[in-house]
């Protein structure tokens, strides 16, 4: 079986967040850049599945410029097999699934794993693009995943409980936890790394129609309000006329 | 390339005391390529997900098994590993680069004690002494955890005088066992270990040989775990061996080879200790200081306040120039090894002779990392207020955890010791030109003082200058206090204390400079502003400390006309331009503040 995990390369979830050129464009200077948490996820299950299931190759992919190579190695060392890297600046959702639909049609995986969404810009949209995009299902999110021949049996988070689904092979999941344990990767994965085919394409060219105005930060959060437990008649009143919430 | 070799092959241990390093020449953690910063990574991780959320249970010990599955859960990994070489199913990775794996698992507690007991102790003595079979058959098991290592030096009546030991190897009648009797202390992994690696005196033998004894032999039965200050979740035993028979093949390398043995493996585990006590260092200083920005008096973060930042920027520089000067050193060990093998020497050989080489600045490193962690978790607990001495704030545990740093691996009393002793023996030795720098200072000392602050063309050249002499104020008071009491300088163990510092000092702000000025040449000076800051904020208080050390020596030993010329010569020799030090904090606090971390 052949599966392809797709990563991001986002900022570390402790990194403070600057922009640059008059708020247009993210600034990554001095930021420690990590695999997609999500992402991580899918990666360990797509590992778990190579390591049961004799025959399988797990390939990564990531859209992204020479800077996200580390990135991938990282990918291969935790036990991916190979890696493409899409030579392309991942500017939004769309450009990003348009090429993920590319490769995957080129390379016939029979599954597409991601995270559930980016932990940078969060659209959490993708998968599903690229399952419309190449005409089979896709799922999101993705708690657990079985395969048995040619389907496989999902568990899906969704309002106030779990959906449980059969989906037939090829398809797309966006992952979450606990769909599988996060890998550290071993000394020897790390050192084998660098010896795995990483190969570069060069995007296909999407006209995604979109554009970035310019970032802005989330305000700083208030302080607390503190109100008396049998105040009530405040803390309405405060709902209402202060935080605008009732 | 071969003159870059023969370059690197002319650093001999002991040597910058004499010669002027450059830059270029040294290893700086910024080096460190893409391969090593994802074990760097790796290793936190396994931190991270293994061990952080479970330090109470871990130094609880209520569950036996808990420490070796750490242990097991670092061997999958290939944490227990790196040193081991290929063949025998380990990583053989260089020397800097299992230093970086020590640095980091040097934030575990227990776990790095444990894990560090293992690998090196525990390890190294196969893979630097062990015969062919015994590599064979050890190694491979070793390396991924399977069988867990401990190391039995020390005895109740034999600690810091290692080769006085009383443990006991008899060779049996039929000639094919040593039968050992005798009793070990402070044995760290005692309680779990599979291979223990013994050292015991032969019959009437004058040094220690050193034997792998499994526990499956039998004959081996230990005291409960000790209760202790720190380090609660390291399984720490008394070990007795009645009648314990060992196979003859398994003694280590020659009979009476193991006090060398036991001495070379420590040199290894002296800089692996300085360099976990940095990791240790970096964890407290990211605590604390994440303590200080949220911690709230007068309305503001306490780490708006000059004397917390104070704090921070000392903790910092300290931590960093420890640094500088464990991997320089790393590397020049590296480097002496790979030109042994370009030698034609055996890979194992070669190590331990770079090791051997070395060792001055492994001593020196011990003393240093050790001291600057216990003055971290001091700070520490201090920046945390009321919560640092509670048992509920994570300030306890590091706190205690510090303190056996200085004195296991030989305490820092010895170490400092050590580094004099082995500096003088190879004057003697003629393998250190120390004769020609010492007199050369006395004829300075004699002639009209020398006005200039140096150079003024060329990075840290006013430093460079000042540096210079803080080496020459050494070679001042350690010649004098050699021609003062000769063979009997040993005797005199507060001079050599003031020695070693002064010598410490020197290395060490010698590393951080070097380091800042390697850097500033890869990024440029304008991006290296704070780390610039560090190495002067650093220079000028290794300066201040080596002329009291050296005061302290001089007062010891001279008096007249000798003492007057020589504090004149002390003065001289650790004059530097006055620098606003305060503002200098402020700017290395403020950076650490903004980023809440370690930064470097």
């Amino acid at each position: 079986m052949k599966i392809l995990v797709c990563i991001t390369h986002v900022p570390d979830t402790t990194s403070k967040i600057n922009f640059k050129d008059n708020n247009t464009k993210f600034d990554p200077t001095g930021v420690q850049f990590i695999i997609g948490p999500y992402d991580d996820y899918a990666l360990a299950r797509a590992i778990e599945i190579k390591e049961s299931t004799p025959g399988t190759t797990v390939t990564v992919l990531n859209v992204g410029l020479a800077e996200t190579e580390p990135t991938i190695r990282k990918a291969l060392a935790i036990g991916a097999d190979d890696a493409i890297r899409v030579n392309a600046d991942p500017t939004d959702s769309f450009f990003v699934a348009s090429q993920i639909a590319e490769q995957a049609k080129a390379g016939g995986y029979e599954l597409i794993l991601m995270g559930r969404e980016s932990i940078d810009y969060n659209s959490g949209v993708v998968h599903s693009i690229v399952g419309e995009m190449l005409g089979i299902p896709s799922v999101s999110p993705v708690m657990k995943l079985e395969l048995s021949g040619n389907t496989a049996k999902l568990a899906r988070e969704i309002e106030g409980g779990k959906e449980y689904l059969e989906v037939s092979l090829p398809f797309v999941a966006g992952c979450q936890e606990p769909i599988a344990e996060w890998k550290i990767p071993n000394m020897r994965g790390i050192m084998s790394a660098r010896t795995k085919p990483l190969k570069v394409v060069e995007p296909k060219s999407v006209n995604s129609g979109v554009a970035t105005q310019k970032y802005e930060l989330p305000k700083p959060k208030g302080s607390v309000k503190m109100i008396s437990a049998d105040n009530v008649k405040e803390l309405v009143n405060l709902l209402k006329n202060e935080a605008k919430v009732l | 390339m071969a003159t870059a070799t023969e370059t690197k092959k002319a650093i001999r241990g002991g040597e910058f005391l004499i010669r002027e390093t450059e830059a270029h020449e040294i290893f700086i953690p910024e080096d460190f390529n893409e391969e090593q910063k994802m074990i760097e990574q790796q290793c936190k991780d396994f931190l991270a997900k293994e061990v952080y959320n479970r330090l109470d249970e871990i130094d609880s010990m209520k569950d036996p098994k808990l420490m070796p599955s750490l242990l097991d859960k670092a061997g999958e990994l290939g944490l227990l590993g790196t040193s081991v070489p290929t063949e025998y199913g380990g990583f053989g990775m260089d020397f800097n680069t299992t230093m970086l794996v020590a640095e980091v698992i040097g934030a575990g507690h227990s776990v790095a004690v444990a894990l560090s007991a293992h690998t090196g102790i525990g390890t190294l003595p196969i893979v630097y002494y062990g015969n062919e079979e015994q590599k064979k058959k050890y190694l491979p098991k070793l390396a991924t955890g399977e069988y867990k290592a401990a190391y039995c030096l020390t005895e109740p009546d034999s600690g810091s005088d290692a080769n006085s030991g009383k443990t006991k190897a008899k060779l049996s009648a039929d000639g094919k066992h040593y039968v050992i009797n005798g009793q070990k202390m402070w044995i760290t992994n005692g309680g779990f270990a599979d291979i223990y690696i013994v050292f015991a005196k032969i019959d009437n033998d004058k040094n220690l040989s050193a034997f792998i004894v499994e526990r499956a032999f039998g004959g081996i039965t230990m005291n409960e775990e000790e209760h202790k200050m720190g380090i609660k979740g390291s399984s720490t035993r008394q070990i007795f061996f009645n009648d314990c028979k060992v196979p003859v093949e398994n003694l280590l390398s020659e009979r009476e080879n193991g006090f060398k043995i036991a001495v070379n493996i420590l040199n290894v585990g002296r800089i692996k200790l300085a360099v976990a006590a940095v990791g240790g260092s970096k964890k407290t200083i990211s605590t604390a200081v994440n303590y200080a920005k949220e911690r709230k008096q007068f309305n503001t973060a306490i780490a708006n306040f000059g004397a917390i930042k104070h704090k921070i920027a000392e903790m910092t520089t300290r931590v960093f120039a420890s640094e500088s000067a464990c991997y320089r050193a790393g590397q020049n060990i590296d480097d002496a090894t790979n030109a042994l093998i370009a030698g034609g020497m055996d890979s194992a050989k070669a190590k331990l002779k770079s090791l051997e080489e070395f060792a001055i600045e492994c001593a020196i490193m011990k003393v240093h990392g050790s001291e600057v962690l216990d003055f971290v978790v001091d700070e520490g607990v201090q920046i945390y207020g009321g919560m640092g001495f509670s048992a509920e704030g994570p300030m306890d545990r590091a706190y205690r955890d510090a303190r056996i740093n200085r004195i296991f691996e030989g305490t820092n009393e010895i170490n400092r010791m050590l580094t004099i002793d082995m500096l003088l023996k190879r004057a003697m030795k003629g393998q250190l030109d120390l004769m020609n720098p010492a007199m050369a200072v006395q004829k300075e000392l004699m002639a009209v003082p020398d006005f200039s602050s140096g150079d003024d063309a060329g990075v840290f050249a006013k430093e460079k200058k000042a540096l210079a002499n803080l080496k020459k104020a050494g070679l001042m008071v350690a010649g004098a206090a050699v021609q003062k009491f000769m063979m009997k300088l040993s005797d005199e163990q507060e001079v050599l204390m003031n020695l070693a510092d002064m010598l410490i000092e020197g290395y060490v702000a010698e590393s951080t400079l070097l380091r800042v000025e390697k850097l500033m040449s890869i990024r440029g000076e304008a991006n290296c502003q704070i780390e610039k800051e560090m190495a002067i904020v650093y220079l000028h208080e290794a300066i201040e400390n080596a002329a009291s050390a050296g005061k302290q020596a001089i007062y010891a030993f001279a008096d007249g006309d000798e003492l007057r010329l020589m504090l004149l010569g002390l003065k001289r020799f650790t004059k530097i331009d006055p620098y606003n030090l305060k503002e200098a904090r402020r700017r290395i606090a403020n950076h650490v503040i903004e980023k809440g971390e370690y930064p470097f």
